[in-house]
């Protein structure tokens, strides 16, 4: 298991032609990549801002409990902070087991509690100011699904 | 002396990251009281609890918990991470 937060791009890429190499035991990976989005269409920068230490806790935990609930080879959650364009890739996660079902169901329930349950918050920047991003009750009911 | 941090627009409406509070409040109700009671930016900041999440020495809580033994407190909007 491994779970970076840094400030620095990464290449998803990269990160998946080494997540889980020369484990034999695999028979499937699924990967998900989070990129920013210029949703308004005038989006000028997105700042991630984050609370050092509880987000590495909270990260832990949440793949700890996926873990805990399918079998997983390994995890993998990189997540950055700091300033963003559009088109930048946000985030990554990984997920590796003998058999998809795992795998897939492992990565939405990964998706769905960081969404809500990491300590991480986006703000929008355009020409017409700045605001910071509502969570949507969405997100929230999505945590349902796993209880 | 309790270390509480503040995050997104609540660090923006209270103007700073994170101070240090001499307190005797037994929840974190009773702090968020405490707080409001300073300033009207603080007032503001904390007029909508339902609007607010805390965190307690890194884990989340509730606004109805203890404050036992407590060394950090965080108060954020609900995140959006992902």
């Amino acid at each position: 298991m491994r779970v970076i937060v840094q400030e620095a791009p990464f290449d998803p890429g990269a990160e998946l032609n080494a997540f889980a190499k020369g484990d034999t035991d695999i028979g499937a990976v699924v990967s998900f990549t989070g990129v920013t989005r210029d949703v308004s269409g005038g989006l000028s920068q997105m700042q991630i801002e984050h609370y050092s230490g509880m987000t590495e806790r909270a990260l832990t935990q949440i793949c700890e409990e996926a873990q805990h609930r399918w079998s997983l080879v390994d995890v993998l959650v990189i997540h950055r902070f700091g300033v963003m364009k559009a088109g930048d890739n946000i985030m990554m996660v990984a997920t590796a087991s003998r058999h998809r079902a795992d795998a897939f169901a492992a990565a939405d329930f990964l998706m769905d509690y960081l969404k809500s349950r990491a300590p991480f918050w986006k703000k929008e920047v355009t020409a017409d100011g700045s605001e910071w991003v509502a969570a949507k009750d969405s997100d929230e009911d999505a945590l349902d699904r796993w209880s | 002396m309790i270390n509480v941090l503040y995050f997104a627009w609540v660090r923006e409406r209270i103007g700073l990251p994170k101070e240090m509070v001499e307190t005797n409040a037994t929840t974190v109700l009773q702090l968020v009281e405490e707080l409001r009671a300073r300033e009207e930016r603080y007032a503001l900041a904390f007029s909508d609890l339902t609007a607010l999440r805390v965190a307690l020495d890194q884990d989340l809580s509730d606004f109805d918990a203890k404050l036992d033994g407590v060394r950090e407190v965080a108060f954020f909007p609900p995140m959006t991470g992902g």
